[in-house]
């Protein structure tokens, strides 16, 4: 954990006084739950005592104090849910995942909680999956979701969004197309090029999805650290002279397939990205 | 100035005055439990209940969070009130009836039966050494965790943390007093006040550099005999 990181969260929220939610909020967000020594550094930062942040921490279902599963899935216990069944539900998702209710799996998959009421009771009993809501949900149906959950519900999401597309892009020296086949990142051939920055070196897998960010890495990289890319065939640099219009750092560029150029951002963690299809007939 | 009136008679006080203070400084008595003077009125206990108003508008407030206005007309010992606080000695009892304290309040508001389980909880939740710690003690150290069934009065993880001076300033105003008191494990207790109520302190030397508040310290004297 960062000191820094902390102290960002709190100077951006350092204007309103009620913002101390607003700070635990963005803490979980980043850390997936609210570690001691974030609400200590929190306490200290925003010079409130640290019971104040501990009862508001505890007050609160949203905010956990333990680590939580890569996905949090929640069963509604709520009055319109139980009468048609939600215990039985909560009993089998329990039974399949192997916890109880507000415990984590022991392969940090899954998070299983149940909740008084989500609101949507004419559409009970529900069950919440990373923000996705299954409704009438069947003891039976408790398998299918688990299932989807682990697959990634996101998946299925950008492929419905129009404004997320594929792309095929190849290097712009070499021009050998720098798509892996063998690897898939929602649900599409993942772009692979190497990348190296202070002594390491190994490979680094992007979503062909414009627009989407997601990556996988053979090493762990920081944030924020400016990356230099190669072409994996023709091992020649990438990286560009055009700054990055968010943060400054060079932009990457790769050529698309059946034309244009696509730019994205050499910093980890920079979502600055240009796709310039100019003189290109669509 | 206000004036109003408390159980017929005409009185008037200044802007501010809460209805407890009020009636307490004319001389009608009102039972308390989580109010104490030099800490903020927190209205937890609702045992300084009282009657406002008149006819079918007359509702009853807590008399320590209250403020004096105009023309007010407050009874302080209607056979509703009397009713209402009989109601809420009987519940605290429930909750704690070992507590010395509650016992007395019941004895002296002729509550003679207790119709509930009794749980033996060590908090009724009145808040008194949060706010001991916060106002008087200024360290800031213990308060309200959790909510619901689960809320409860302690230090943020439940361990002892910097800013605690081990005043045991918290067991002195606790009404319950057997609080935050962890005999069994040093490292973690606040105060060792409290340690005469388990079994009686036969390792004291653990506790040497904690104040104690109890007067006279049950456990100590039982070591003296």
């Amino acid at each position: 954990m960062k000191t820094d990181d902390i102290a960002g969260i709190v100077e951006k929220h350092k204007d309103d006084r009620g913002g101390l939610i607003s700070i635990l909020e963005a803490v979980q967000a980043k850390y997936s739950y609210l570690p001691e020594n974030a609400l200590k550094l929190v306490s200290e930062k925003t010079g409130r005592p640290l019971v104040d942040i501990y009862g508001v921490a505890t007050f609160y279902r949203h905010f956990s104090l333990k680590p939580r599963g890569k996905h949090l899935l929640s069963c509604c216990l709520g009055t319109a849910c139980h009468v048609r069944n939600a215990p039985s539900i909560s009993k089998e998702i329990a039974k399949q995942l192997g916890v109880q209710p507000g415990e984590t799996t022991p392969d940090k998959e899954f998070t299983f909680e149940t909740v008084n009421c989500l609101g949507a009771c004419a559409l009970g009993p529900i069950v919440v999956v990373d923000g996705h809501y299954f409704s009438n949900v069947r003891a039976t149906k408790v398998k299918e979701i688990l299932e989807a959950a682990r697959l990634g519900l996101d998946k299925g999401l950008a492929k419905d969004d129009s404004r997320v597309f594929p792309l095929d892009v190849s290097c712009p020296r070499c021009n050998h197309s720098l798509m892996d086949e063998t690897h898939y990142i929602d649900g599409y051939p993942s772009i692979r090029i190497t990348v190296s920055f202070g002594a390491m070196h190994g490979w680094l897998r992007l979503s062909s999805l414009y627009g989407r960010s997601p990556a996988t890495h053979e090493h762990l990289i920081p944030k924020d650290t400016i990356l230099n890319f190669f072409c994996p065939h023709c091992h020649a640099e990438l990286n560009g002279v055009s700054p990055c219009s968010e943060c400054g750092a060079a932009m990457v560029p790769m050529m698309v397939r059946g034309g244009g150029i696509v730019q994205i951002c050499s910093r980890r963690g920079c979502k600055g990205h240009v796709l310039d299809l100019t003189g290109v007939n669509i | 100035m206000i004036n109003l009136t408390i159980n017929g008679l005409k009185v008037s006080v200044e802007k501010g005055t809460t209805l407890l203070e009020a009636a307490q400084f004319f001389g009608f008595p009102i039972p308390t439990l989580c109010h104490m003077e030099g800490l903020s009125p927190y209205g937890a206990c609702r045992l300084c209940v009282v009657e406002i108003g008149e006819g079918p508008k007359a509702k009853l407030v807590s008399s320590c969070t209250y403020p004096a206005e105009e023309g007010l007309k407050v009874r302080t010992a209607s056979r509703r009130v009397v009713k209402a606080r009989k109601m809420v000695i009987e519940l605290l009892l429930a909750t704690a009836p070992q507590s010395k304290v509650i016992q007395d309040l019941a004895s002296a508001h002729e509550v003679r039966q207790q119709r509930f389980r009794q749980e033996y909880e060590d908090c009724i939740l009145c808040g008194l050494c949060a706010r001991m710690c916060k106002e008087q003690m200024m360290a800031n150290a213990i308060g309200f965790r959790g909510r619901g069934e689960k809320r409860s009065l302690g230090a943020p993880f439940d361990i002892k943390n910097e800013v605690c001076r081990l005043c045991g300033g918290c067991i002195y105003v606790c009404p319950v007093c057997m609080l935050r008191c962890t005999y069994t494990e040093p490292e973690k207790a606040i105060c060792g006040g409290c340690a005469n109520i388990g079994p009686p302190c036969v390792e004291k030397e653990k506790f040497n550099d904690m104040m104690c508040y109890m007067e006279p310290c049950v456990a100590c004297e039982i070591r003296k005999e």
